[in-house]
């Protein structure tokens, strides 16, 4: 199908876009990629009054090498993640994981801003920058703050995001030089979007341990048991550990085959950290 | 109505085009460019997939809008390029489609694996193929076609470019 008639502005400044979006009053929806915006357009989804189109706003391709992070523009792609075109404070995760997301067409043009916006719930980035324990950074006309991408994504396409701000990018911690990860990506066919989906950090010098799950019917869910359990260097338990905290993660309704995939894909990504 | 100024096979073009327009529909519909197709419109089928400033894209999920001042190309260009000619060639000889409506996405998707040096094994390019889909042909004969003109232009160029 065809996209619903449409209004289009393309600011020059950040600062423009943020004040354009509240003189709509929630009647316009930024673009950046556009790879899951449009879709949604053509399926008629969405039918926005006004896009703000943000791809080109040089404040938002910006990317700032730290000492102990990386902070990544909202407007930077998976292809320049993928292709290492961008600093990496993950070690490799993050090129790893821009490789599995999408098909190299949607990379070239996807945003990492534009996939935390949205928080599809199978979607790689919220799972990936939970466990890493990135902070996005929001821009409003008055104000601008920070958020924990744990507290960020709050369920199923929802967010913190209010109506009238923009992602300005995300500040990613380093990780330490000894640290260890883990993913796995349960999909049928190479590029789609996850039915299972695990992350695993395991970085003794920062003490940060974190086992994420995506694709978990809600927000990305941290497994706290696991997540210790990695930390003291695993054991003959994480089966047990995973089970309890997938017993606990009760208002996700997981089927029986679902908790099986997310069993099984948990597991694997911890093993490839404890190997 | 918003006016765009854009390049489009190295043509410089200046239209006006409604902002809901797709680059997909703007190529096909305006340009008279219909080697661009279009299956599914969401970004699942790969078919309507050209380069935008030198890099695959969907253009049914990029606006017409959203491309002023950016570089487009098309199957119909491509003249003298020497990577699109040895795909043609290993199409035409290894009997790599048959209906032809995924061919110029095709084409277009395995450049970019070419020079991005994504073609090396049978599994590589089957991987950077999923997001074009065949309905014909099994994708046997196009994986084979990618990987032998993959090695001819290694052959001419040993870095891949």
């Amino acid at each position: 199908m065809k996209a619903p008639a449409v209004d289009y502005v393309r600011p020059r400044s950040l600062a423009e876009a943020v004040e354009l979006l509240a003189k709509a009053k929630g009647e316009a929806r930024v673009i950046a990629g556009g790879q899951s915006l449009v879709a949604m357009m053509n399926l008629r989804l969405a039918s926005p009054g006004l896009l703000v189109d943000i791809a080109r706003l040089p404040e938002l391709a910006a990317v700032r090498d730290d000492s102990d992070s990386v902070t990544l523009g909202a407007c930077v792609t998976h292809a320049a993640i993928e292709d290492g075109r961008v600093a990496d404070p993950s070690r490799g995760l993050m090129p790893r994981v821009a490789a599995t997301l999408g098909y190299r067409a949607i990379r070239t043009r996807g945003t990492i801003g534009g996939s935390l916006a949205l928080s599809d719930p199978a979607a790689e980035w919220p799972a990936v920058l939970a466990a890493l324990e990135a902070e996005v950074t929001l821009c409003s006309p008055t104000a601008q703050r920070s958020l924990k991408c744990t507290e960020f994504t709050t369920g199923i396409f929802e967010t913190k995001l209010a109506a009238g701000e923009i992602i300005e990018g995300v500040r990613i911690p380093k990780l330490s030089a000894d640290a260890r990860w883990g993913y796995l990506k349960l999909c049928r066919k190479s590029g789609e979007f996850a039915s299972a989906l695990a992350v695993v950090i395991a970085d003794r010098r920062r003490s940060h341990w974190r086992v994420v799950l995506g694709a978990a019917n809600g927000a990305p869910l941290v497994l706290d048991d696991t997540s210790r359990l990695v930390s003291a260097g695993g054991g003959g338990e994480m089966g047990s550990a995973i089970a309890a905290d997938l017993d606990r993660a009760s208002d996700r309704h997981f089927d029986e085959f679902q908790r099986d995939l997310h069993s099984v894909v948990a597991l694997r990504a911890v093993q490839q950290v404890l190997a | 109505m918003t006016a765009i100024r854009l390049r489009i096979n190295g043509a410089a073009i200046a239209d006006d085009v409604p902002p809901r327009l797709s680059l997909a529909d703007f190529l096909r519909e305006r340009r008279n460019l219909t080697g661009t197709h279009l299956g599914c419109e969401h970004g699942v089928c790969g078919a309507c997939t050209v380069l935008v400033d030198d890099e695959p894209a969907r253009s049914c999920l990029m606006l017409a809008v959203a491309c002023d001042d950016r570089e487009v190309e098309t199957i119909e260009g491509f003249a003298g390029d020497s990577v699109i000619a040895a795909l043609r060639r290993s199409f035409h000889q290894h009997h790599a489609l048959q209906c032809g409506f995924c061919t110029p996405a095709m084409l277009i998707t395995a450049r970019d694996l070419i020079l991005r040096d994504r073609a090396r094994s049978e599994r590589e390019i089957r991987d950077g193929l999923a997001g074009n889909i065949c309905r014909c042909t099994g994708y046997t004969n196009i994986v084979t076609a990618i990987a032998e003109a993959a090695k001819q232009i290694g052959q001419e160029a040993p870095n891949g470019q």
